[in-house]
């Protein structure tokens, strides 16, 4: 019990760091973080495929992404977050600090809903469920993949000359 | 590995709280693309933990399962698409910065 | 038979990349084979396929759990005839063959999504077919971006859409969430039955689900990002977008949720009847003060959308009857618009009304269909907007809600001055010696918009055959 809400800290935690870093490579490693951490979470809770998946695709591919965005577009940006950084500054610094008193304040208020732990009854396989009853949920996956690659074809193409 | 899970909602919501928040004002308190980019990757996972918490409290962990992962497919195709409109401003502006290029007027 | 719809868009998508690189003009027919079939299954639907799918092949394969009915086929409809109105439109206004092709792919992709809204019953699908429209419509905006000479507009337009898109996806996940640990279940049908039990959480996700919808509907206090998104996009774009996109994702939606669910009971029926009436006054007032005659067009959307939702929160059964009519009527009318917009903007090379002047003579065919659309909205008779602006008020008079009905009424004033006021900047008063040499427009794009001025006036002078017709439908 008490291991899990130490996990669930620390990948708050992370998620600050994400928001907070000054470098965005940081930023963006520490992003990576909390998805493996949350991947670390999912896993606990016993869903293996959604980990797997969190890792691999969130902490894995969007990391790759967001690491070439940041790459291409270095040079100038680095002066730009240079002279950012006061400002940055003002407007984080109550980061933390709200995030503390919302925790604390969270933790006292009584909880409004009784929500009741219901058993674990026949719910299946997430194989299953994918397979037989969410498959509307699948071709839409399809569909996403190839509205994604329409973008690639359009958004990443260099200037006509 | 066997983690011993505690079954109190109030606990998992108040850590999704601090999560969806930390999100918000990481895309609202930037003028940085990529690192809007951030929070609303942020939020991401904060609604994603929460999916799954409520599948695991409702019992339907199964089908929990299956709508995160539907969401983490949905989740990747559209930060390719932001990462392509942000190099595509960066082409033409140099610059990642929202705020003070706007063309537009009310 | 429904199966098909979503597969068919699909299979051609498949096609069109099929092709080789040389034929790829072609690929623009077989988008308009997909969406003039579009068209006719919503009247096939009439002759029964909501019963379905013994006698489908496919049904055995794919067991997709939709189920359309009389509220899908008129979206089928307005898909399919602003879709075709949009390719049209494409012919004659971008540029490249490469651009062409995919506009129509990304509209087959974004039609499989709108069927999609138009059939589930299940609020997480639901979701992901929003989500699915929504991504195709983000690359449609920025479409042109990296042609030269463009600014970033439509990249800036792009960003803000996706920006408020992501806020509300990630609402409306939360309502998947709260609704699974209320009902145990994603469906419609739990979330009804939850919603019955008064169940705390249950009205927690509906709420954040309706938050989501007014996001993607463009309702205010969430309207800002739809001028710059419609103004900022190209043409084709902005016809399709105003014409379907945001009313399929964002109202129709509302549309299903609300007849679906909520039963007129009473916590969603004031939210309804608030935001509505503040989103007609603060667009019709946004619109009173344009410039550029796609911003007017688009912040006259919004106030428009305040319609639909004013109607749900009204007398339920007519409301929704009201809500389905002024949602074609806006659907036809506003895309026609944006046609005549594109129109204007091809032979002008600019949208800034003061500029203008003097057109009618010019553009007799521009003119006198936009005037057709602007008083159709406007709610004038007998054109079809009066009889839908007509029911919502009966709607709400209905309930007692008489103060919404007279703002309603007092709101179509105001839209008849912004109208009248396009109307007399850009047809009437003394024509710029530039525009001298001035033609009308190709029938590539004037023969769209007569097209629709005359599903405008047909229905409005056959409002009451077409209203049996509907009725009979079961909406």
């Amino acid at each position: 019990m008490i291991w899990f809400t130490v996990l669930l800290v620390l990948l708050v935690l992370a998620a600050l760091w994400a928001s907070m870093a000054s470098a965005l490579l940081r930023a963006t490693l520490a992003l990576a973080l909390t998805s493996a951490l949350l991947a670390v979470v999912l896993f606990a809770f016993g869903a293996t495929l959604a980990a797997v998946l969190e890792l691999s695709v969130c902490a894995g591919l969007i990391t790759v992404v967001l690491v070439s965005v940041t790459s291409l577009t270095q040079p100038r940006s680095l002066k730009e977050q240079a002279a950012d950084r006061k400002r940055r500054l003002r407007r984080f610094w109550p980061l933390p600090f709200v995030l503390i008193a919302a925790g604390v304040g969270l933790s006292f208020v009584k909880v409004p809903v009784d929500i009741v732990m219901r058993l674990p009854a026949g719910d299946g396989d997430v194989r299953t469920v994918l397979w037989s009853l969410r498959q509307l949920d699948l071709f839409g996956q399809i569909l996403i993949l190839l509205a994604g690659v329409f973008g690639v074809l359009v958004l990443f193409r260099k200037e006509a000359k | 590995m066997t983690i011993e899970i505690p079954q109190a909602f109030w606990l998992y919501f108040t850590f999704f709280a601090l999560l969806f928040l930390d999100g918000i004002w990481c895309m609202l308190a930037t003028r940085n693309m990529v690192r809007v980019l951030i929070g609303i990757e942020i939020l991401m996972k904060s609604v994603t933990f929460f999916l799954i918490v409520a599948g695991f409290l409702a019992g339907r962990m199964a089908l929990a399962q299956a709508l995160v992962i539907t969401v983490i497919v949905i989740e990747v195709v559209v930060v390719v698409v932001i990462a392509g409109v942000i190099l595509g401003f960066f082409r033409k502006r140099d610059s990642l910065d929202v705020s003070n290029t706007r063309e537009m007027k009310g | 038979m429904s199966d098909l719809l979503l597969l068919v868009p699909f299979a051609a998508v498949v096609l069109l990349n099929l092709l080789p690189k040389r034929a790829r003009a072609a690929g623009t027919w077989i988008a308009f084979a997909v969406l003039a079939l579009e068209a006719a299954a919503a009247f096939a639907e009439r002759f029964g396929y909501a019963g379905e799918p013994a006698w489908s092949p496919l049904g055995a394969v794919f067991g997709f759990h939709v189920a359309p009915d009389g509220l899908s086929g008129l979206l089928l409809l307005c898909a399919g005839l602003v879709g075709i109105t949009a390719l049209l439109v494409a012919q004659k206004t971008l540029r490249e063959t490469r651009e062409r092709f995919f506009f129509a792919n990304l509209v087959l992709v974004a039609l499989v999504g709108i069927n999609g809204i138009a059939m589930v019953r299940d609020l997480f699908s639901l979701y992901v077919f929003v989500e699915v429209t929504a991504v195709a419509t983000f690359i449609l905006v920025a479409l042109d971006s990296f042609t030269e000479g463009r600014g970033t507009e439509a990249l800036e337009g792009a960003w803000k859409y996706i920006l408020l898109s992501v806020i509300a996806s990630v609402l409306m996940l939360l309502a998947v969430a709260f609704l699974l640990l209320s009902a145990g279940d994603t469906s419609l049908e739990a979330a009804r039955g939850a919603l019955a039990a008064r169940d705390p959480l249950a009205w927690i996700a509906i709420a954040l689900f309706l938050c989501g919808l007014f996001v993607k509907g463009a309702l205010v206090p969430f309207h800002g990002w739809l001028a710059d998104a419609y103004t900022a996009a190209p043409a084709p774009v902005s016809v399709f977008m105003a014409g379907i996109v945001t009313k399929a994702s964002g109202i129709f939606a509302l549309l299903r949720i609300a007849s679906s669910t909520l039963n007129g009971a009473t916590p969603g029926r004031e939210i309804l009847l608030v935001v509505g009436a503040v989103t007609i006054l603060v667009g019709a007032f946004l619109a009173l003060s344009q410039k550029n005659m796609k911003r007017m067009l688009a912040y006259s959307s919004v106030s428009q959308m305040g319609y639909i939702a004013l109607a749900l929160g009204g007398d339920l059964r007519l409301g929704i009857l009201a809500a389905g009519l002024h949602f074609f009527n806006h659907a036809i009318s506003k895309a026609q618009l944006f046609t005549n917009a594109a129109a204007i903007e091809r032979e002008l090379g600019t949208l800034d009304m003061d500029q203008m002047g003097g057109l009618g003579s010019r553009m007799p065919v521009t003119a006198g269909t936009s005037a057709v659309a602007t008083l159709s909205i406007a709610g004038l008779p007998p054109l079809a907007g009066f009889w839908s602006k007509l029911l919502i008020v009966l709607a709400l008079w209905n309930v007692g809600e008489y103060g919404f009905a007279v703002v309603a009424v007092l709101a179509s004033l105001v839209t008849l001055a912004y109208f009248l006021s396009l109307q007399r900047r850009v047809f009437f008063g003394k024509r710029d010696e530039r525009w001298a040499a001035v033609r009308e427009t190709t029938p590539g794009l004037w023969v769209p918009a007569v097209a629709l001025a005359l599903v405008t006036i047909a229905l409005g002078v056959g409002f009451p055959f077409a209203l049996e017709i509907l009725l009979g439908g079961g909406a």
